[in-house]
Formats: C-alpha cells, structure tokens, sequence
C-alpha cells in the first residue's frame, strides 16, 4: 500500500470507488423517491424506515464522507491535471471524445451547488434535527409536495438531475475502467451500460417532480 | 492551393513565443504536409532568412521535428488545427496530405502543449521525458536467450496479437498533446501492457508498472479522465483497454506491497 494515494492512479482509485459507492447510494435514493409518486402512506412508510433502521443510521455518515472523499479529490486531480498542460492551445481540441467525459469537474460542480440547495430543501427538515435536536416535519409527503409543486423548485430540479445524468453517463464506465475491470470487448457494452444506468436514474428522479408539478393539487 | 499559415515562432526554450502568419501558393494537394513546410522554408530562406545564422529580428525557417517521413519513427508531432498529428486519423502528421485542406484555408500549426514537453524552439518540443519514462522500466531485465529460445516458449496467439498491438506504439507524444490533462497514460500503458502480455515480460510487470507511473508522475504528466481522446488520436490506434491493463497491474502491485 505504501504511498498508492500519492500517485495519479491512486488518486483515480480514490476517485473510482467513492464515485461506485455514490452510484449505489443514487439507487436507493431514486427508488425511495418513487414512493411518493405511489402513495401519501407509502411514501411516509419509506420514510420512517429510513428514519429507523439502524444500517441506514449507519450509512449517513458514511455517505457525508463518501461525498467528502469525491469532492477533495475532484479537487486536488482537476488541479494536477490542470498544471500538466500550463500552455493552452490557442485552437481548442478537436479529437472525439464526449462532452461529459471532458466536462467531468464542471457537471460535478452543478451537482454539488444544486445539492446543497437540495439539502435545505429537505434534509434539513427531515433529518437534520436527529443530530441537533429540535423536531422534524411530520409529513414529509407535504413537504414534498409544497415544495415540488412550486414550478421554479421543480424546473431547478430537472436542471440538476439532467447535468448529474452527463456525470452519470461518464463516470459509471469510467469508474470500472479506472479499477482495471474492462478490456476491449467489455468496454462498448460498459458504456452501453452506463447510459442505461444514467437514464434510469434520471427518468426516476424526473418522475417526482414532474409528478408533482402537474398532478398534485 | 494557396494557404494562410498561424505557425508558433519561439527562439528558444526561455523566449516568449508568438504565431505569425505566412502565405503559401501554388501547393500541390498531393504534397504532404511537411513538404508544405519545406516549401514554406525555403521561401523563407530565398527571402534572405538565413538559414543557419538567425540574425536579429530575423527569426530564420520553421523548426518542426521529423526523421523518417514514413509513419514509423514517431518523429514528427504537430497540432494542427485543434488536433495531434492534424485532420486525419490513425496516421502521422508526415502523412498527411495538403487534399485533406481546402484551398484558401487557414492552418494553425501548435507545438505539443505539456508540462512534460517542453518547447525547444518554434515547433520542436522536448520529448525527453518519453525516454526517461522507458527508461525507469520499460525493458525486460531477464536473460530470455536468443531467437530460438523465444519461439520455444508458446504463446497464445490472441495474446501476441494483443501485444502487439500495445507495440506499435512509437512515442510520438500525440496523447499527452491531445489529453485535456496532458496525460502520458496511453503511452505507459502500451510499454506496459505490451510486456506484461508476454511470458518473458510477466514475471516484471509489477515493478515496471510502479516505476513507470511513479516516473510518469514525476515528470509533470497528469490523470487520466478516461475520455479516450488520446485513443482517437493515436496515429497508431492503441486502445485505451491497454489502460485499463496498467490500472490492473499497478493496483494489484500497490495494493500488496
Ligand atoms: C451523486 C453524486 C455523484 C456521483 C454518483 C459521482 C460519480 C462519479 C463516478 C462514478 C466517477 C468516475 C470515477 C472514475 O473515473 O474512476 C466520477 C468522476 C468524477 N467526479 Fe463525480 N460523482 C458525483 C458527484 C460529484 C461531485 C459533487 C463532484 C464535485 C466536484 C464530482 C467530481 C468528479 C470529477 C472531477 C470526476 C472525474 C475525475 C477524473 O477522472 O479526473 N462528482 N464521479
Ligand atoms: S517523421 Fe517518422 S513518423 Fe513522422
């Protein structure tokens, strides 16, 4: 193990299995969501389990720092990778490569700046008063609702889960690749499946808002 | 053809560099694009440039690498209009061909861009770093005997061909010049993956794969984000799959020592 985090690939490594865990992580969130879309009951159901259960207690911090881990050292590689080119060419690049996979610091900061705004939204409702104190809302379904029925709330949401969708459509290939877990016959079908996993949790995250927005009166 | 040329002039390592602009008439599109520059220089020379002594305010012919002008050597670079080894694919930028322009055109001709490769003079770049890259272990150090004792050992022929491809490389620099993180990652991972392929090179591929990254990463090369521009721009079309094999073999390595 001796010094793996102070080499380029080591940094990736970091990169690769907290972006994998944060994949894992969008899953569960996504299907959570869709509760709400079923039912009122089902989804205040989904909610106190949440609340409940010991291993998702567990998991939040884990989570925090997962986010954490990803984000320093977003930071610290986008920084070394920016001094390894100190002259820029005076005509931009044109070789293929996508727009996400070039853009990969720029999306995760669109997330992060939506993130927190998503945070005070509703975690800071729903489960910030577990550590602090003080009392949570009762309904979280209400909450939803009042919140996503506000058409700007739901147009930023959109914005946001479609910039995360790019992120998604790179980094789920690119995390396996970073860990070695590809060659050249599996790599095609990777990026087949990183863009069925980036729509899946896009249209899911979609579903809510756009739910609620036209639906919920 | 005639053609408008944005070539980068720099006297030297230390100097500050600018583009200037030249014309050249009268091209043939069948002429390459380095014959196109030879053409250009000796203009320059006819003009009273001197070629050898480069008086003041007189900046002398373009300096741009090449050797073989066949597509072996790996001489040759170039960024020609926004990409290494210009608007072509899989081939270098000796040959290229002036068809691949329209008449009229304007060429912007850059040097390679990287911390790793640092300018020399006009558009010769250092590329050193390649070599000291190899140098820190991209060899085999044991005896593997003569012809006769290679072809002993058998080898399955996906393998070879595999290696092989991770062979061709020539060390031209394109990728780290076209990696929007002036990575060197695809040239390290065809050293690499082309020896770690074969039985004689296996039994070092842990070692080489440390001190070829550790050397890499010393150099001032940066990450790899796994855009695969450095794959498309590759004159020899390596696949980044041999990245996927360094990332493999230098994990492993580190994750047990
Ligand atoms: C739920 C949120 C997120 C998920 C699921 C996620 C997932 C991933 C994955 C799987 C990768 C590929 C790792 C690799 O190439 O090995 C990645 C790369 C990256 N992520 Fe995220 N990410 C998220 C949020 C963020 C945020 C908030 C940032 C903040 C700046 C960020 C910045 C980056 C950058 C810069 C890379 C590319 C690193 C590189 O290849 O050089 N991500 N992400
Ligand atoms: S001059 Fe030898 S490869 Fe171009």
């Amino acid at each position: 193990m001796a010094n793996i985090f102070s080499s380029s690939i080591g940094k990736k490594f970091v990169m690769s299995i907290s972006g994998a865990f944060l994949l894992v992580f969008l899953l569960l969130h996504a299907s959570i969501n869709l509760a709400a879309v079923a039912s009122e009951e089902a989804y205040n159901m989904a909610c106190h389990f949440m609340d409940t259960n010991i291993l998702i207690q567990i998991m939040v911090p884990v989570l925090a720092l997962g986010f954490v881990v990803h984000i320093v050292y977003a930071i610290i590689l986008t920084l070394h990778n920016m001094k390894a080119r100190p002259v820029k060419y005076a005509v931009g690049n044109q070789a293929e490569a996508t727009f996400a996979s070039r853009n990969m610091f720029v999306l995760g900061l669109i997330v992060l700046g939506f993130l927190t705004i998503h945070l005070s939204h509703f975690w800071a409702k729903m489960q910030l008063q577990h550590f602090v104190g003080g009392t949570a809302t009762e309904n979280p379904y209400l909450l939803v609702k009042t919140t996503l029925s506000n058409p700007a709330n739901a147009i930023m949401y959109l914005v946001w889960i479609w910039a995360l969708w790019f992120h998604l459509s790179h980094g789920f290939w690119s995390a396996f690749q970073t860990l070695g877990a590809s060659n050249q016959i599996w790599i095609p079908r990777l990026k087949v499946a990183s863009y069925i996993y980036a729509t899946i949790i896009a249209v899911s995250f979609t579903i809510v808002p756009l739910y609620f927005v036209l639906f919920a009166k | 053809m005639n053609l408008t040329l944005k070539i980068w002039r720099q006297a030297n390592a230390k100097a500050r560099g600018a583009f200037e602009t030249y014309n050249v008439s009268d091209i043939s599109p069948d002429s390459s694009f380095l014959e196109m520059l030879d053409i250009l220089n000796l203009q320059l020379v006819r003009a009273g440039k001197d070629p050898v002594v480069v008086e003041k305010g007189c900046r002398g012919p373009v300096a741009f690498d090449h050797d073989c002008r066949e597509g072996i050597c790996g001489m040759c670079s170039l960024y020609i209009n926004g990409r290494a080894h210009g608007p072509d694919d899989d081939i270098t930028t000796c040959q290229l061909h002036m068809r691949k322009f329209k008449d009229g055109d304007t060429i912007t001709i850059e040097p390679w861009r990287s911390a790793g490769f640092p300018v020399v003079k006009d558009l010769v770049v250092d590329r050193g770093a390649y070599d000291k890259i190899l140098q820190a272990g991209g060899f085999i150090s044991v005896n593997t005997g003569g012809v006769p004792d290679a072809n002993a050992i058998p080898i399955p022929k996906p393998k070879a061909d595999e290696s092989m491809d991770a062979a061709a490389c020539i060390g031209c620099g394109a990728c780290a010049a076209t990696c929007k993180n002036g990575s060197a990652m695809l040239f390290v991972a065809a050293r690499v993956s082309s020896l770690a392929l074969l039985p004689q090179g296996k039994m070092e591929a842990a070692r080489r794969a440390k001190a070829m990254v550790a050397k890499m990463d010393e150099l001032g090369f940066g990450a790899c984000t796994n855009t695969q521009a450095c794959e498309a721009e590759c004159p020899k079309g390596i696949s980044v799959a041999h990245i996927a094999r360094l990332n493999r073999e230098f994990l492993s390595a580190k994750l047990k020592d």
